[in-house]
Order: C-alpha cells, then sequence, then structure tokens
C-alpha cells in the first residue's frame, strides 16, 4: 500500500469515526428544527423545511436568560471559589510536602466517592435552615465543595512538574511563601489553572442532582430549565431538542474555543 | 511526576530543609472539605439509628441497628452493588480501549484533524440528562429510535435495548459521554511522546504494532492509571443516565448503589433506612479510594 | 473569589429589586402536562387582574415534580406557595397537617359545583384540602377504522376476554399496528395505577383486612398473567418503558388498536394538531373481568397551598382562579373547548359548547361519577382508593412492585417469582412501618 492510499483511508476511517460519535448531537441538533411529527416520523425525515416554532415556544415557556445567567453564575463562581482555595493548598503540597501529604489528598478525593443522594436529606435541613434553599451561593458553596478535591489534585500533579529550579532562580531573597504563589508560581502554571479551570466549569455545568434537587426557581440552573420539557404529555421531543441544544450550546462552544488549551493542560501528571 | 509520592529529593532538594509555616495555605482547603463531610456524615450516621420517615413524621424513635438489619436483608443490596462493579469495569475497559485507539488514531496528520478532534471530544460536554434522553428517545427507542430504524432497514426486529439488555443499553450511554474524556488526557500524553524514540523504534524495524505494543503503550499507562482514577470516582456515584433511562430497572437490573439509595430516600422518603444506605456507600467509597489510589499511584510512581 | 462575590451579590441585588417591584410572589410547582402548560400560559390573566401578585413557575416533570414537592412540603422549607398535588397524597398530607384548608369560599367559586367524587377525595374530616384542577377515570380507547376492517364491534362494556381476542385479530406487526398498548413503565403511579384497577377487577386487592399483602394470590396471578401476555404477544416493542405519555404518542401516531388508560388522553387523542387519529378513535367503558368494582380509577391533579408557604392568601387567589368556571370559560375561548380541564365541575358537562366538539364528554363524567374509591374491590379492604392506596407507605410499595412486574414483563424474571418478592418485600415494608401489630 502506498502512503498516500494509506493516509487516505486513515483519512476515511478518523472522519467516519468523528461523525459516529457526533452524531446523537448533530441529530439532536436537526430535531430541533423539525416539527413535532417530523421529529417521530419512521423513516427519519431528512429533508424537511427549517422551523423555529420550537425554539420560540421554549422561550415563551420559561424564563432561559435566567437559566443560563444562573449557570454561568453557579459554575464560573464556583470554579474561581475552588481555585481560591485549592491554589494554595495545591502549592503548599507540591513544594513543601510531607509524610502525610499523599494521605490527604486521598482523603480529599475520597469525599468525592460518596453518592450525594446519601445525604441530600441532611443538606436540604441544612440548607432550609440557612435560607440557602433555591439560592445561587446555596449550590455555588456546594459545587465549590464538590470540585474542590479534584482541582486539588489537578492543580498538585501540575505545579509538581514545575521545574523548581526555574522558582529557585526567580526567588528574591526571603521571600514568603505567598510572594512566590503569586509572583512566581501563577503566571508560570497559567495554562494547568486555565484548563484545570475549565473542567470545573464543565463539570458544575452538567452537574444535575443537586441543582434539581437545592433549586427550583430563582437559583436553578439549566438543569432544571431541561427537567421542564423532558417526557410531558403528547409530542415533545423537537421541544425537547431545543431546549437540550440551548442548555448545551454554551458549554459546547466554550469547551471548543478552549480544546488546545484543554488537551495541553489536562495532564494530571502523567505526560513526561 | 510522581503523583503521590511524598517526597521529590531529586528535583526540589533545597526546599525540603527551608522552614516554611504551610499550614495557612493548606488549612483552608481541609478545613472546608473536612466540614463538608464529616457534617452531613454525622447528621447521617444519627438518621441511621433512628426511625425517619418523610412522609411518617409521627413514627420516630431510636431504632439501633434495625435499619441496617433491613438493608442486609434487602436482595437489592446486593445486586446493587454486583450492578455498580459491572457498570464502573465495564465502563472502564471500553473508555481505556476505545480512549487509547482514539488517541492512536487522531494523533495521524489528516486533512481536518481539528475538526474531527472537536467532533470526538463533544459528548464530554453535554449534560448527562441530556445525552441520556438523546439516546432513550432519538437513538435506542425500539419504535422511533434511529437504530431500529436501521435495524428494520436490514431485515431484523428492532432491539428493545431498555428492557432486554438494560445494563448494556446504560453502559454504551456512560461510555459515550467518557471516551471522550479518555480520549482527551490519552492524547495529551500521546502528544509528549518522543518523535526521535519512535524514528529510532522505526529505524531498527518495528512494524506499526509492536511500535504501539512496546512504545506507545508503556507510554500511556501513567494516562491510563489517571483515567482509571478520576473515572472511577465520578462512576460510582453515576445516577442521572440511570434516572432518565431505566429508573434501576426492570427489575433491578440497573439498580446501582447510588439508586438504590435515591430509591428507598427519594421515592420512599424513608430517611433512616436511605442513610444507612449512605453511611454503606461511605464505607464502600473508602474502601476503593484506598484500595485504587494505592495500585494507581505505585504504577505512577514505577513509570 | 472576588468575581464570585460579585455574581452573587448582582444575582441577589437583581431578585431583591424584583421582589420590591410586585408586592407578592407566589411560587407555583406544577408537572408538564398539557393543561398546566396552557394554564402557565393563561395566568398572564390573572396578573392583570392582581397587579400586585406576581407568579413565578416552575414546572417540572412528574417524577421529579413529586420528589421537590415532597421534600419540601415534609421538611416544611416554604419554598413553594402552590403545590401540585395527586388526590392520593391531599388526604394524608392533610392529617399530617401540611395543607392550608380552603375554607370560606367566595359564592360565585361554587364548591357545590365540583364533581362529588372528586370533591369527597380532597376533603379530610369533611374539609376542603385541594381545589381540583382536572380529574380523570380511565377507560378503553381503539380505533374505529381498525374494528371496521375486521369486522368488530364495541360493545359498551367490554371484558378482558374481549379485549385479548380483538388484539389478536388486530395487530399487525409487519404493518407496525400493534393489538393493544398498556403502560409498562414502572412506578406507582405509572404501571401500578393502570394494574391495580386490572387486579380489582380480576376480584383481588392490596390487603387484606389485617393489612396484609395479597400480591401471591391467583387473582394477581390471573390478572398480571394476562396483562403480560396481552402485551408480549400483540403489544408494541419496549412496552415496559412506556408510561401514559409514551403510550400517548404512540396511539396518537396510528401504532395502536385498543389502549385502557387515563381518560384525559380524549381530549388529546380527538385534537387533530397532536393526534393523526383524531377521527378514528373510539371509546368504551374499561374492560371488566370477575367484578365490575374498581375497574376503573379516579385520579385528580389538584392545587393545594402547604402551611409552610409565606403568601398564603395570595395563593389562595390564584388557586381558586386557577379552578374556576371562568378558568374553564377562558380556556374554551382561548384555546378551544376540547381543551378545558375536565373532571371537575358539573357545569362544563352542562355547557353545550363543551359537550358538542366533546364527544367523550358523557362516557367521562359517568366514569368518574362511578369510579367509588370506598367500594372498589371483590372483598373488604382497609384501605380507600382504587389503584393506589391511600397509606403514605403505598409509594414505596407501589414502585417496587411496579418494577418487579417490569422485570417479568421484559423477560427478567418468572411471574411466580417476580410475585412472591413482591409479597415478601411488601411484607417487610409494612412490617417495618408498624402495621399489623
Amino acid at each position: 500500500m502506498s502512503d498516500s492510499r494509506q493516509k487516505l483511508w486513515l483519512t476515511i476511517l478518523a472522519w467516519t469515526i468523528a461523525l459516529l460519535v457526533f452524531f446523537p448531537i448533530f441529530w439532536m441538533a436537526l430535531t430541533s428544527f423539525k416539527t413535532e411529527t417530523e421529529a417521530i416520523s419512521t423513516p427519519p425525515s431528512l429533508f424537511f423545511v427549517p422551523t423555529l416554532d420550537n425554539f420560540t415556544e421554549v422561550f415563551a415557556r420559561s424564563n432561559y436568560a435566567r437559566f443560563v445567567w444562573n449557570s454561568i453564575a453557579v459554575s464560573f463562581g464556583s470554579t474561581l471559589l475552588a481555585l481560591a482555595f485549592a491554589v494554595p493548598a495545591a502549592y503548599a503540597m507540591a513544594f513543601f510536602p510531607t509524610k502525610r501529604t499523599p494521605s490527604i489528598l486521598l482523603w480529599m478525593l475520597s469525599t468525592k466517592m460518596m453518592p450525594p443522594v446519601g445525604v441530600l436529606i441532611p443538606i436540604y435541613l441544612l440548607f432550609k435552615n440557612l435560607s440557602l434553599l433555591d439560592t445561587v451561593t446555596g449550590l455555588l458553596i456546594i459545587y465549590t465543595l464538590i470540585n474542590l478535591p479534584i482541582v486539588v489534585w489537578m492543580l498538585y500533579t501540575y505545579f509538581k512538574d514545575v521545574p523548581g529550579e526555574i522558582l529557585e532562580a526567580g526567588r528574591v531573597d526571603g521571600a514568603k511563601p505567598m510572594q512566590e504563589l503569586f509572583l512566581l508560581l501563577i503566571p508560570l502554571a497559567v495554562p494547568g489553572i486555565a484548563s484545570t479551570g475549565l473542567l470545573s466549569v464543565i463539570l458544575s455545568w452538567n452537574e444535575a442532582f443537586w441543582s434539581l434537587n437545592l433549586a427550583s426557581s430563582n437559583g436553578a440552573p439549566l438543569t432544571a430549565f431541561i427537567a421542564s420539557f423532558s417526557s410531558p404529555q403528547g409530542l415533545f421531543w423537537a421541544k425537547l431538542s431545543a431546549a437540550s441544544l440551548m442548555a448545551i450550546a454554551p458549554i459546547l462552544i466554550v469547551g471548543w474555543m478552549s480544546q488546545r488549551q484543554l488537551v495541553s493542560g489536562l495532564t494530571f501528571g502523567a505526560v513526561k | 511526576m510522581t503523583t503521590l509520592a511524598p517526597t521529590h529529593p531529586a528535583t526540589k532538594p533545597a526546599r525540603k530543609n527551608r522552614e516554611v509555616d504551610t499550614r495557612p495555605l493548606l488549612w483552608p482547603s481541609i478545613a472546608v472539605l473536612f466540614l463538608w463531610m464529616i457534617v452531613p456524615l454525622a447528621m447521617t450516621l444519627y438518621f441511621s439509628v433512628i426511625r425517619y420517615n418523610l412522609l411518617s413524621p409521627d413514627l420516630t424513635g431510636f431504632v439501633g441497628l434495625e435499619n441496617y438489619a433491613f438493608l442486609f436483608d434487602d436482595p437489592a443490596l446486593w445486586t446493587s452493588l454486583w450492578n455498580t462493579l459491572v457498570l464502573v469495569g465495564s465502563v472502564l475497559i471500553i473508555t481505556v480501549v476505545f480512549g487509547t485507539l482514539f488517541a492512536v488514531l487522531y494523533n495521524q496528520e489528516f486533512p481536518g484533524r481539528g475538526v474531527a478532534r472537536l467532533l470526538v471530544i463533544a459528548p464530554f460536554f453535554v449534560m448527562p440528562t441530556v445525552s441520556a434522553l438523546v439516546w432513550k428517545n432519538m437513538m435506542m427507542h425500539p419504535v422511533y429510535g434511529l437504530i431500529a430504524w436501521l435495524q428494520s432497514l436490514l431485515g431484523i426486529q428492532p432491539t428493545d435495548w431498555f428492557s432486554n439488555y438494560p445494563m448494556l443499553a446504560v453502559i454504551i450511554i456512560i461510555a459515550w459521554q467518557w471516551v471522550p474524556f479518555a480520549f482527551l488526557i490519552l492524547l495529551t500524553a500521546i502528544q509528549s511522546l518522543d518523535t526521535e524514540q519512535k524514528e529510532a523504534a522505526r529505524i531498527d524495524g518495528a512494524g506499526p504494532l509492536a511500535m504501539f505494543f512496546y512504545i506507545t503503550l508503556p507510554h500511556l499507562s501513567r494516562a491510563i492509571s489517571v483515567v482509571i482514577m478520576i473515572e472511577t470516582i465520578f462512576l460510582l456515584t453515576i445516577f442521572a443516565e440511570i434516572y432518565v433511562t431505566t429508573a434501576g430497572g426492570p427489575g433491578t437490573a440497573t439498580t446501582n448503589l447510588a439508586w438504590l439509595i435515591y430509591s428507598v430516600g427519594l421515592l420512599q422518603f424513608d430517611v433512616g433506612y436511605a442513610s444507612a444506605g449512605g453511611i454503606i456507600a461511605v464505607v464502600l467509597a473508602n474502601i476503593v479510594a484506598i484500595f485504587l489510589v494505592r495500585t494507581v499511584s505505585r504504577n505512577l510512581q514505577q513509570a | 473569589m472576588k468575581l464570585s462575590t460579585l455574581a452573587t451579590w448582582v444575582t441577589v441585588s437583581l431578585s431583591s429589586i424584583a421582589a420590591a417591584q410586585a408586592t407578592t410572589t407566589v411560587t407555583i410547582g406544577t408537572v408538564n402536562n398539557g393543561d398546566m402548560i396552557i394554564m402557565q400560559k393563561l395566568s398572564s390573566e390573572f396578573e392583570k387582574q392582581n397587579p400586585d401578585i406576581k407568579l413565578d413557575w416552575v414546572v417540572l416533570e412528574e417524577n421529579v415534580l413529586r420528589q421537590r414537592i415532597t421534600t419540601d412540603i415534609a421538611t416544611k422549607s416554604g419554598q413553594f406557595d402552590v403545590a401540585t398535588v395527586g388526590i392520593y397524597e391531599v388526604p394524608i398530607w392533610a392529617k399530617q397537617g401540611w395543607l392550608k384548608p380552603l375554607e370560606n369560599l367566595p359564592a360565585d367559586y361554587d364548591e357545590s359545583d365540583l364533581l362529588k367524587t372528586v370533591r369527597e377525595g380532597l376533603s379530610y374530616e369533611g374539609k376542603l384540602y385541594a381545589a381540583p384542577f382536572y380529574a380523570e377515570s380511565s377507560m378503553l380507547f381503539y380505533r374505529t377504522d381498525l374494528f371496521q376492517k375486521a369486522g368488530l364491534s364495541m360493545p359498551e362494556q367490554p371484558t378482558w376476554e374481549n379485549v385479548k381476542e380483538w388484539a389478536a385479530k388486530l395487530t399487525d406487526k409487519a404493518g407496525d399496528v400493534y393489538g393493544i398498548c398498556l403502560r409498562g413503565k414502572p412506578g406507582w403511579g405509572e404501571n401500578m395505577a393502570f394494574l391495580s384497577s386490572m387486579i380489582n377487577t380480576y376480584g383481588g386487592q392490596w390487603f387484606d383486612m389485617k393489612w396484609q399483602p395479597t400480591i401471591d394470590t391467583p387473582e394477581w396471578k390471573a390478572a398480571i398473567g394476562d396483562y403480560v401476555e396481552l402485551l408480549n404477544k400483540y403489544g408494541p416493542p419496549g412496552a415496559a418503558a412506556n408510561g401514559f405519555n409514551e403510550t400517548l404518542t404512540l396511539f396518537a401516531n396510528g401504532k395502536c388498536a385498543m389502549w385502557v388508560d387515563a381518560t384525559v388522553a380524549a381530549g388529546l387523542l380527538y385534537n387533530p394538531k397532536e393526534s393523526k387519529v383524531a377521527d378514528k378513535v373510539g371509546f368504551a367503558q374499561a374492560p371488566i373481568a370477575k367484578t365490575p368494582k374498581g375497574s376503573h380509577w379516579l385520579w385528580s391533579w389538584t392545587l393545594a397551598i402547604p402551611l409552610s408557604s409565606d403568601a398564603q392568601e395570595a395563593a389562595q387567589k390564584f388557586v381558586l382562579w386557577a379552578t374556576s368556571k371562568s378558568y374553564i370559560q377562558l380556556v374554551g375561548e382561548k384555546d378551544g373547548w376540547t381543551s378545558v380541564p375536565p373532571g371537575t365541575r358539573t357545569s362544563t358537562y352542562e355547557n353545550p359548547k363543551y359537550t358538542e366538539v366533546a364527544p367523550f364528554a358523557k362516557p367521562v363524567l359517568e366514569a368518574i361519577e362511578t369510579a367509588n374509591p370506598t367500594d372498589q374491590t371483590l372483598n373488604p379492604r382497609p384501605y380507600i382508593g382504587i389503584q393506589y392506596v391511600g397509606i403514605p407507605e403505598f409509594q414505596a410499595i407501589g414502585t417496587q412492585v411496579g418494577q418487579s412486574i417490569a422485570a417479568v414483563l421484559s423477560g427478567q424474571m418468572p411471574l411466580e417469582q417476580a410475585l412472591k418478592s413482591a409479597q415478601a418485600s411488601a411484607a417487610r415494608t409494612m412490617r417495618q412501618a408498624g402495621y399489623g401489630k
């Protein structure tokens, strides 16, 4: 087989797989522009007159702007907050490790393994007493806490890859750890911090258990928006597709735009 | 670099001896996570030994280990533990295998590579609820689904995924979402593979398969460990996909531990019983955490 | 850190501005069913009439909504001022003291116009605790064109024996038409709602007079056996995943020849915008077997006011508006008379505008009026409710049993074993709850 022939096959294979993997999302997007009867017709209708009716109806029935705003506030807010906690912690563990460091990391990660359903009622009661139910603040706190272990761990592994000599060379005599952190390490580690943040934003944006149970209107993000369009009476697939597209589009665009960033930063310390 | 090794003599010698008070840096994180763990845990522990049903507030009182006794008496508990294992295990295998293959494939040069990569990672950005709804209603539906339509074109009886192969269907959906994640990390890792090393191997006459098994795969082993660890954390508590598609059924065919707790706690509102389940889950999570992190970190150190 | 505080601050201040403008905000939690979506659309009329009240809608799918509302009300969190609650919950929650009784209703609300069976189902110790938004019974829907083609005719009161015969004749799998569609999705409000009524008419019931479950009895075996046989032989693929909505979609798209389900489906099936078979739908009373008792159910979605609400007065204003005669009038004018919420008021059924366009009006009314939740089984039983059992534990039991039956339907478990394990788990739950001591 010649080289160009091989390349042709490779291209075909790679594109076929890519299109197959992406197909469900594409199909959902397509369905959102169909009428309800076209959406479920068999054989599936590929040629149709696109309509915006589903989007109009979705907008008419719910306050999309509020849901999006809540999603943005909650996912970006919690990410910033988690980074504020995690950057110093990861720095301390990466550059001043002690015997207990591995156990602390392990323990942090283990807090993520408990099913949230197990503690919903206690948290619900706590939130009720603290007046945090159905608030952006409440979800922000929860998301910060559930993402903190992953964020700490990612940053820790990233920081460990920063050669100590660079910090050494740039260090002003007598610099306090805080100064070293802000003046030397953070500028060096921007790619790692950025991709960690991105991952945390994505995870928060898509979180569906706490958001559905702790918020219903004022503090509810897009996951609650989806829940009002899934499985109602009558035909709903086109409207559901439209709502779904509206819910995932922002994060999909953010994710795609930062794909290069993600690919270079998601090392988890595993690359060398 | 080594992930969980306590010290790092080679790279950070000067730091080791320097007297630095890192407590103000580290403690805020530890404190909030400790609160986040201990407060609900204490409440859950307390609820697990009392009679507490949201729907019958007049039934109260200390019951000792009765909730646990009921739980261990429940055949669904063992099924759910087994299902959790099957679910996590198969999704891990699928995502690692496909993630690796995709990483190798999309690391090659071909026209439109950037766009193709974007398409492959897209499922990771989709909300679990949305992807489960799309798969359930539009792909796997036995009457209107595209798969059923393709099957009928070939003259095959359409598969009724969620009744006949419920676990497989759930695994497919979850794997579809997590393969891109494995792919992202493994692609990052594969890109760092030395081209010189590859050239040298090629000159030595290694074929593509030998290259893959003797050069690429060992190089990826640490990244694979990372994928396994991160995914396990998320897969242990998988919930939304089951909620949307099978609701743990038919029977208990797709009931994992998270769903079992949900069904007693929030469908039956038996907080006491659900709390006992929650405690079991915490114990289990810690066993897995210790086991997993130990193995993974050993692997990380070896490489 | 700063940005997030800023974000919080902006949100908080935005919402407080909104709150300052309108004096009272009423948060309404409701299901995303068609009738409720119309209510949400028309509620701007209410806001126009009551400029001092702002409505905030939380529309969720049924399962999520039920869980949210129950958690909220049982923990007295007060997130909802108006809750959409089923007829099953109303008396139980009224007894717990979680709901505000609807008292001193204005004369133009005309409480006595509410259908008697529904009104009684929503009362506890003589007080009304929720206002019915719509109510339903169950009946048999069938395709008149297919029946005609097969030379069959529908009696006014079919039996399950008839249904079996017809289903065999009408099934045309190559033509994508299934003889019968029934609910299969597990859940006390899904497959068990339908199955409880089928079991009733087969002579079975949930509990005996000592509160012992009677699930592994021959009556259950007969009923469930027929159900499984019907669906497996003549039903659509994937029946175990079909709830009311999914089956409605199947029937509306011409895939089913017969369907036994909620009467509210009539309005939807007759709507040519939603249904491809609008001109070919016939109906009959729900099929019977051994006894006519409990063969068709009684359900109502109602609007109730949690006692934990801090806007009870405004909430009551809204509840009365949305369940009033004038609201029904409003829907009739704006959305067409087939779309008015059925089953709540005698006046609706006396209105010629409705009965003219809704040929199903009379049989629906009859089904609702004859559904008797207190004399619903062949043998005496200690509970009320036709397709449910009016005790808090029923949600748990119904859902567990529903799961077992779904497993039988999809061939994962033999019938005998499923009923035995369902019996055992129901007995366990009842023992734990302290019954039969």
